[in-house]
């Protein structure tokens, strides 16, 4: 019984859970930089500068504004990252031990949701001028970025037999081959890839904290650990949310933990690359600009995904 | 959304690192109207100026912006010259152009990176200013100095241009244009810089005429005015080159004005380089008689006018500098508003400003009052240290 419990919490907190996704985390983000770094002929920073970079806003001071909604200007980091942390957990469970994969998407989706719904609570909360306009934009954002995910999850759902639990999903791609394959599935991680990267607020997307605009927007007024957990939460989803991603549409058949292993480093070196290119060959778009690119282009586009979908394609 | 807000850009802002204060008033993302406040900074370059003797001000000049440092001692030695009424040796007019022309080229690789940076692509950010480097590189290796060259003196220039310093500049600027036509390329090619750059920030030639805005800016709204052709100084009249102009007036054509005025640059730098003769680098001058002078040339901004009137000693008893970012920067009035915060961001910084050249003015009320003089700024200061210390005391 103790056994039993002490190794659930092994596997939830340490490996392959919070810390676990927690180290990748801090590594993708490092790799997505080196890769930016590498594409303007800069040097860029070494492995550990994630890390470096949270421990430092650990220990500096906190400042809360005046007018702020004290409260929920705390409450909020704290919460997206608990949230973050759940998230990561159970998709880090679900892909290495499928036993464990007993969460549906449609939790996950709700976790997902809870970061970005406080970093614009956060916003909110600090009533600074230039914070409103980030958590605006955010807000706008957000309705766009969502609505795609849910399209790329319907695919996915459709493709699996309609389950939704992610136990079956990946047992579905393990025994029939990645849902990647397939017109529609690669719809779907088209959508998904985009979704990373608004989710995550990477160029194009990143205008809800646009420096040389707004001055780091949504998150200007927060500093010191208040920072650190947004960054924290964001670290993880560095690693999480690829590996959601691939748990969707990319499981490679095979048992065995190293195979695993070896195949999502794979396939995550090759989902930050895309990452990082998109980044590197896009100006910011205008907010405006987003939004018709997320409505009118990607949504359509996984509509179709999903006409395929139900046709087996 | 209807709500008016206020949208600070400044005093200290990430956009552009320098003291100046853009109030955005935004309803929503739209901004609807601006504000516009300069003279954070006074230096009081002038009356320095003043206080030193003719061979020193252009030192003192120099310093007045990093950029254009060769702009303004470049203007300040017209306007002594056509003082004077002395004809320079022809060595040394090619030797002013080619810095000249240096000059404009690493100024407008800085700013294609930095406007690059204030729409979010910092690929083009880093990859103009590694182009640039190169020419600073040569302008140590021919000046001494990546900046702040010294190389204008009364009656010529101060240093020459080493024969075997001839291929280097001949090799850099060759290899210039590949990087160049690759900008022009990407700046006429990619869809997503053109969505955030056309039909944005226009300024009608009208408007630029009002505004008396000067050098690419104006030249980018149709308006076709250059120093170097109009009022033709140095040599340039012996070079064969071509203004580049642009009818949009949109942020896209103020890229392009720039892009294609480097080749303009890359290619006077290459004929001046072949027409150079061998002999003296100076004529000498002795005394400055009474009189007055000025002095006009085409910075990398527009226009660089310098002023100047001696009375016999031997320092000017007045000289009066007009930079071009003071005319360009009042343009961003209509430019702004109108369009979205986003929009705003590069928009202001395609005029691209110079604070350092244009503050040089104190701050007059509207009510023509004064708002604080040096003495008073120094006393204003002490209060506050003494505040500070007892407030410090108390704790």
């Amino acid at each position: 019984m103790i056994m039993g419990i002490s190794r659930a919490i092994f596997t939830y907190l340490i490996f392959p859970g919070i810390a676990f996704s927690f180290f990748m985390g801090g590594i993708g983000w490092w790799l997505e930089r080196k890769l930016s770094a590498r594409f303007q002929y800069r040097v860029g920073p070494p492995w550990y500068q994630t890390f470096l970079d949270l421990a430092k806003l650990f220990i500096k001071e906190t400042t809360i504004p005046t007018g702020a909604v004290k409260t929920l200007f705390v409450i909020s980091p704290l919460i997206s990252f608990s949230a973050t942390a759940m998230f990561s957990a159970i998709v880090a469970q679900g892909y290495f031990f499928q036993k464990n994969a007993v969460a549906d998407v449609i939790v996950l989706l709700y976790l997902l949701i809870i970061p970005s719904l406080f970093i614009i609570l956060g916003a909110f909360s600090s009533r600074n001028a230039l914070a409103l306009v980030g958590a605006a934009r955010e807000t706008k954002l957000m309705l766009a970025y969502e609505f795609v995910f849910i399209i790329s999850l319907i695919i996915v759902i459709i493709k699996s037999g309609g389950s939704i639990l992610l136990s079956d999903i990946i047992r579905y791609q393990a025994q029939n081959g990645m849902h990647l394959k397939s017109a529609s599935g690669f719809i779907a991680i088209t959508l998904s890839i985009f979704y990373i990267q608004a989710k995550l607020g990477i160029v194009p997307f990143d205008m809800a904290e646009a420096d040389q605009e707004i001055m780091a927007g949504t998150m200007i007024e927060y500093s010191g650990p208040l920072l650190g957990f947004f960054r924290a939460s964001k670290t993880l989803l560095y690693f999480s949310l690829p590996l959601f991603i691939i748990t969707l549409l990319g499981v490679v058949p095979g048992d065995t933990l190293p195979a695993k292993i070896l195949f999502v480093a794979l396939e995550y070196l090759i989902v930050i690359l895309i990452i990082s290119i998109i980044k590197n060959i896009n100006p910011r778009a205008r907010i405006k600009d987003a939004l018709s690119f997320f409505w009118f282009f990607l949504s359509p586009l996984g509509i179709i995904g999903i006409l395929l979908a139900l046709k087996g394609m | 959304m209807s709500e008016r807000r206020v949208i600070p850009i400044g005093p200290y802002h990430p956009l552009q690192e320098e003291p100046e204060f853009f109030k955005l008033i935004v309803e929503g993302e739209r901004v609807v109207d601006l504000e516009i406040e300069i003279g954070y900074n006074h230096r009081g370059i002038e009356k320095l100026a003043e206080a030193k003797h003719w061979d020193q001000v252009p030192f003192a000049v120099e310093r007045i912006c990093g950029i254009c440092s060769t702009s303004h001692p470049f203007a300040y030695c017209l306007a002594v010259e056509d003082l004077l009424g002395i004809t320079v040796p022809e060595r040394a007019h090619y030797i002013r152009m080619i810095i000249d022309e240096l000059q404009r080229l690493h100024s407008h690789l800085l700013w294609l990176g930095l406007a690059g940076h204030f729409i979010g692509y910092n690929t083009i950010w880093m990859w103009a200013w590694k182009a640039r480097e190169p020419v600073l590189d040569l302008f140590e290796l021919i000046t001494g100095n990546r900046q702040h060259y010294a190389m204008m003196k009364i009656g010529g220039v101060r240093r020459d241009i080493k024969d075997e310093n001839y291929p280097a500049i001949k090799k850099m600027v060759k290899e210039l244009y590949p990087t160049l036509k690759m900008f022009a390329k990407a700046v006429n090619d990619d869809p997503i810089i053109q969505k955030r750059t056309k039909d944005v920030g226009i300024l009608s030639k009208e408007q630029a005429i009002s505004f008396g805005v000067l050098g690419p800016i104006a030249r980018a709204s149709g308006w076709d005015i250059d120093v170097r052709r109009d009022d033709s100084y140095a040599l340039y009249d012996t070079v064969k080159w071509s203004v580049i102009v642009q009818k949009e007036g949109d942020i896209y054509a103020k890229i392009l004005v720039r892009v294609l005025e480097m080749f303009e640059s890359c290619s006077i730098i290459e004929q001046c380089l072949n027409k150079i003769p061998k002999g003296d680098i100076e004529t000498e001058v002795r005394d400055i008689p009474a009189g007055e002078g000025i002095g006009r040339v085409e910075a990398p901004r527009g226009e660089c006018f310098h002023y100047i009137r001696s009375d016999g000693t031997n320092r000017p008893i007045r000289h009066k500098i007009r930079a071009p970012s003071l005319m360009n920067v009042p343009s961003n009035l209509v430019t702004v508003p109108g369009y979205t915060i986003s929009d705003a961001a590069i928009t202001l910084a395609a005029v691209d400003p110079c604070y350092c050249c244009t503050e040089r003015s104190a701050a007059f009320l509207k009510t023509g009052k004064k708002i604080l003089t040096g003495e008073e700024l120094v006393k204003l200061s002490q209060e506050k240290t003494e505040q500070l210390k007892k407030e410090y005391d108390k704790k």
